[in-house]
């Protein structure tokens, strides 16, 4: 059922020296007192308000980081509910997976605009930002729904729905039985039961571990910029992640393996890989580098080709132009600052995707590139590609709760409890994997029921 | 024609409640309403069809059971009767858990209406009249009086609708249709127009019954027999249990086959449900023999269980072949079952039409929101059956009384009673069919069981005024009883001595290591509370209603727990009632669909708001942000 913990990453997720994971709810205290490794032993909830506490954060035996937290009690606290911040070192990975842990151990991730929310609730915040509060969980709403669906493959969505649509099946069985049990039995069903639900679990597990594999900890659409050495590629990267994390030299092939980086444009999560020029080349590394920016390429949700338009199109870019072809892609044409040598018209008869131009050194046409990328984004042209992959920590987190479910259903089962109890786990683990697809429980059952099963009287 | 002019005259008697129709929820309301002081007249077509059963002969039933039981613990009178009329009694999913466990009696039918009309010809503040009410009357918005098909007004400061299947009401088979009521009797053809001229909206359900053959002409020998349970569970907390063990009457089971379902589909074309006939909107869980045919074409058989009406009667309930399929089909049809060759039909099948409103139209007190004191229950509310009829009728009186007495009303919420769930259901959620109570409809089932209903509800039944303080203290000392026990079975530990190793093997159960808590060993499958006895020497001398509880408890304290901790959850949103006068058109940011429902409904509480179809999770954080600036 509902948990009420709520978590969230407070700081941006970028590779800042900081990250913050903030947690508020009546379980905050209990959650930090399971995964808080200190010096000494430490009884959260003796210690006093406001106090700081120096340790790591481990979730069992696994250390995760080391990290400073910070007690608010109820009602100090900005929620005014017990509220503990863990500030841990910062990087994409470690606070995913701090913000995992306090999910295993009770937490669930917050809506958006609900840690405003709950102070307003609690009287913490007063009425002029109240109006603020709704327009955050409005327009929040609004984008996580969309991005939230959107974002779930097609074939995620398919096997989600199978598993769901089995649930509901034998929960009906059972249930028809159980209202009308002089048509129907269900006495000795608990084994069968079991088998199904071993399968059921077996599936869920599969989709877990591509989310553990796949992309959890890299959240985001996959893009991939690519183009001939030196048009540009590494520049782009720097310009939207607004730092200088690509080397940049005007020499061609100085980018030799794929660099990657989280950034949100327009709220639209992106993970951008920058690849070495793609050239035919005797270099070995640079080699490698090449090949690896083909896969990349290969792999990708979307491609950011970049043009050069100071220099004529090469066999380079024929190569590219070729590769690119049946993919989602954007062209940039680079170098507007230059003498252009390559125009719009040119290139668009032998590729037809949406093309920009830019400046990449001059920071010129970045608005455009980020307008289009929400409208592709929001047309559903652009999502992610075709496998299996679970990439979104509430799909995660939700996923993980049909999981335990329908363990608890198996317990059930083989502890001897009565056929009743197996659809309490069944109907909860139906309800997580809804979430996923933003499908409600509503009269689902009863309609199964009667369509499913023939009941007397 | 209804009355002239000249007819009209006003009865000088003055009354606080008038209770339309004396079915299963016009008996419970005129009794609550009554039995709180209120001077209360109750209408009916018909003074021969007081707590008619026009249907099946059962009380009870899957989740229908736990309904009477809760009628009981609130003061209502469905229990009692039942326990005084009944011929056969089961106890339904016994090897299930207690959750779903369920009491299903066979009723006598007449001795059943007899018993409940004679329990209100015999109370206090209770009149009972034979006359067909026609017009509400309104005044300001308020309801100010009733009035007869002969032109009579009686006034009263409100009005519990009970009016079952009479509106307008059309029984119908092969090419027959009557205006009739249920058994032929007298249909209500004029409250409708009245009710849809003060703007209610109304909607038209149907619902069937099998024949009835002459026990006679059965050949039982073709038949399995069902017998009733050994030891008889009362429904009424009241009843005492050696009251119950009566000797039963039997039921029959058999069979349909390959040629009764032939018959049908060679005369589907003449059936009224298929050619069109039939407008109203049938049960799905209750479908008529044809339904199940065409639409379990796989199954090659259907049971048919035979019951008996009555002792004083011959005639038979053919349970499981209700049908509106033409009379000669019938026959045909019904004659094709092993063991019915030579069935005398008594009384042919039929469909029933009638109206009935859009419960939506109602405030969870069972009050229109419309017009203040009208007040309905029943199958008029789109529900079907006695038990959920009844259960409507006594929160309908007792909430009309407690208007009039200017106390506050009572809604049983969905984490409280079935009750709850039921009443909740009819009033927020979109219905196309009769409703019906399904165990599965309830979210904490296992804290809503049957056997803990007077936990649950007594003290509130008590504190409208229909349980005595007698009652009150038993339940009190009951309860008192129950922890104390639950606590000392908790810290009360046993070591692997040879007396409880041998006891163990004697139940097939695992020796102990080392020593144990009497709970956890209850909580093994093969043992239980009563198993454990001769090692639980301080055990003191408890009542068999005592012990079942703390079984219950310690067996399935970690799913009872669960359960709780979701209903805290559930209360939170429930207790956040929204104002009367908040202006949806003012709140920021809802969608359009969300305002639209939340205006046509007007929920009580952001949880009803939750589950409103239309009212997504966001709109609900939207509001609850507004109602807290608005309180401020």
């Amino acid at each position: 059922m509902k948990k009420d913990t709520i978590a969230a990453i407070a700081t941006a997720m970028s590779s800042a020296g900081i990250g913050i994971v903030r947690m508020s709810g009546d379980e905050s205290i209990e959650i930090i007192q399971k995964i808080f490794r200190g010096k000494k032993e430490k009884n959260f909830i003796e210690e006093k308000t406001y106090t700081i506490h120096y340790g790591y954060i481990a979730d069992g035996e696994e250390m995760i980081d080391e990290v400073l937290v910070m007690l608010m009690k109820a009602p100090h606290s900005y929620t005014g509910e017990d509220t503990v911040e863990i500030d841990c070192h910062g990087g994409i990975y470690v606070m995913k997976k701090i913000m995992e842990t306090v999910i295993k151990y009770g937490a669930r991730p917050a809506e958006p605009g609900e840690f405003t929310k709950r102070a307003f609730l609690n009287g913490k915040i007063d009425l002029s930002q109240a109006e603020a509060v709704i327009d955050i969980i409005d327009s929040k709403n609004e984008y996580a729904l969309k991005s939230s669906v959107s974002q779930l493959k097609g074939s995620v969505q398919k096997k989600i729905k199978e598993v769901r649509e089995e649930i509901l099946y034998h929960t009906a069985f059972i249930e028809t039985a159980l209202d009308d049990p002089e048509h129907i039995s269900v006495d000795g069903y608990g084994e069968k039961l079991k088998e199904i639900v071993d399968k059921l679990l077996e599936d869920i597990d599969r989709l877990l571990i591509s989310a553990d594999n796949g992309r959890i900890i890299k959240e985001g659409i996959k893009t991939v910029i690519v183009g001939k050495p030196n048009a540009g590629k590494s520049s782009l990267l720097n310009v939207l992640v607004g730092e200088e994390r690509a080397i940049v030299t005007d020499i061609e092939g100085t980018t030799r393996d794929v660099l990657e980086e989280n950034i949100q444009l327009q709220g639209i999560s992106l993970n951008v890989m920058d690849t070495a020029g793609i050239r035919e080349t005797k270099d070995v590394v640079e080699r490698i580098g090449v090949d690896k920016a083909k896969t990349q390429a290969n792999e990708a949700d979307l491609i950011i080709y970049v043009a050069d338009a100071s220099r004529p199109l090469d066999e380079n870019d024929e190569e590219i132009i070729k590769m690119i072809q049946d993919k989602k892609a954007i062209i940039l044409l680079n170098k507007s600052d230059l003498e252009m040598v390559v125009t719009e018209t040119e290139l668009q008869k032998k590729l037809d995707k949406p093309i920009i131009v830019i400046s990449a050194k001059e920071e010129q046409g970045i608005k455009e590139l980020e307008e289009t990328l929400k409208e592709m984004f929001f047309h559903g042209d652009i999502s992610f590609n075709d496998e299996v992959y679970i990439t979104n920590i509430r799909h995660k987190t939700a996923l993980q709760d049909a999981s335990e479910s329908l363990k608890k259903v198996v317990i059930s089962i083989e502890n001897g409890m009565p056929e009743d109890f197996y659809t309490i786990d069944l109907l909860d683990a139906y309800e997580s994997l809804g979430s996923i697809t933003g499908e409600t429980i509503g009269e689902d059952l009863v309609n199964e029921i009667f369509s499913k099963f023939c009941m007397g009287k | 024609m209804k009355y002239s002019a000249n007819s009209v005259w006003e009865n000088k008697d003055k009354y606080d409640v008038v209770v339309i129709g004396a079915g299963h929820a016009g008996c419970e309301a005129g009794l609550a309403a009554a039995r709180l002081g209120l001077k209360t007249i109750m209408f009916t077509v018909s003074i021969n069809s007081v707590a008619l059963m026009p249907c099946n002969p059962n009380i009870g039933g899957t989740s229908k059971g736990h309904l009477v039981r809760e009628i009981d613990a609130l003061g209502g009178e469905m229990g009692k009767v039942i326990d005084k009329t009944f011929i056969q009694s089961k106890m339904l999913n016994k090897s299930k858990g207690p959750a779903v466990h369920s009491l299903r009696a066979q009723a006598d039918k007449a001795q059943y209406s007899k018993t409940m009309r004679c329990v209100l010809e015999n109370q206090e503040n209770l009149e009972l009249k034979q006359a067909e009410v026609t017009d509400i009357l309104v005044e300001d918005g308020k309801v100010s009086g009733v009035q007869t098909y002969s032109g009579a007004i009686y006034h009263c400061k409100a009005v519990v609708l009970c009016t079952g299947t009479y509106l307008k009401s059309r029984c119908i088979y092969g090419e027959i249709s009557n205006e009739t009521g249920p058994d032929g009797l007298q249909a209500a053809n004029y409250l409708t127009d009245c009710l849809k001229n003060l703007g209610i909206e109304m909607y038209r359900f149907k619902t069937g019954t099998p024949a009835r053959i002459d026990k006679n002409s059965i050949d039982f020998s073709k038949m399995e027999e069902q017998f009733g349970d050994e030891k008889v569970v009362p429904f009424s907390f009241t009843t005492n249990p050696k009251d119950v063990q009566i000797e039963q009457a039997s039921c029959w089971l058999t069979y349909t086959n390959e040629k009764t379902h032939n018959i049908i589909r060679e005369n589907l074309d003449r059936s009224p449900l298929f050619s069109g006939m039939i407008e109203g909107t049938g049960p799905r869980y209750c479908p008529s023999i044809e339904d199940k045919v065409v639409k379990f074409a796989d199954k090659d058989r259907h049971q048919v269980f035979i019951e008996p009406e009555g002792l004083d009667t011959n005639e038979m309930y053919i349970g499981g072949m209700s049908s509106s399929l033409p009379e000669d089909v019938q026959y045909e049809m019904y004659r094709s079952v092993p063991g019915l060759e030579n069935a005398r039909i008594m009384r042919n099948a039929y469909a029933i039409e009638y109206d009935c409103i859009d419960a939506r139209q109602l405030y969870p007190t069972l009050e229109f929101k419309k017009i203040e004191g009208l007040y309905s229950g029943g199958q008029f509310n789109g529900s079907s059956g006695y038990e959920e009829a009844a259960a409507q009728g006594l929160i309908a009186g007792i909430n009309a009384a407690l208007k009039l007495l200017g106390k506050e009303q009572i809604v049983i919420d969905r984490s409280e009673g079935y009750i709850g769930v039921l009443i909740d259901d009819l009033v927020t959620k979109e219905s196309h069919e009769p409703y019906r109570m399904m165990t599965s409809r309830a979210e904490y089932r296992l804290l809503l069981r049957q056997d803990n209903a007077d936990q649950r509800l007594t003290e509130i039944g008590y504190k409208v005024g229909l349980i005595s303080d007698d009652r009150y203290e038993h339940l009190k000392l009951k309860e008192e009883q129950i922890v104390q026990e639950v606590e000392r079975i908790k810290h009360t530990n046993v070591g692997a001595n040879p007396k409880v190793q041998e006891l163990l093997e004697k139940y097939g159960s695992t020796p102990l290591n080392s020593g144990i808590t009497l709970a956890e060993l209850i909580r093994r499958p093969e043992l239980n509370y009563e198993a454990l006895a001769p090692i639980d020497e301080k055990r003191k001398v408890l009542s068999d209603e005592v012990i079942e509880q703390v079984n219950i408890y310690i067996k399935y304290e970690g799913y009872i727990t669960r359960q709780m901790k979701q209903v805290e959850q559930f209360k939170k949103l429930e207790t956040k009632r929204i104002p009367d006068d908040i202006n949806y058109d003012d709140v920021k940011s809802l969608r359009i669909e969300a305002v639209q429902k939340l205006k046509k409904y007007r929920p009580i509480s952001i949880g009803q708001a939750s589950r409103i179809s239309g009212v997504s999770p966001a709109d609900i954080s939207v509001l609850l942000v507004y109602m807290e600036q608005w309180r401020r």
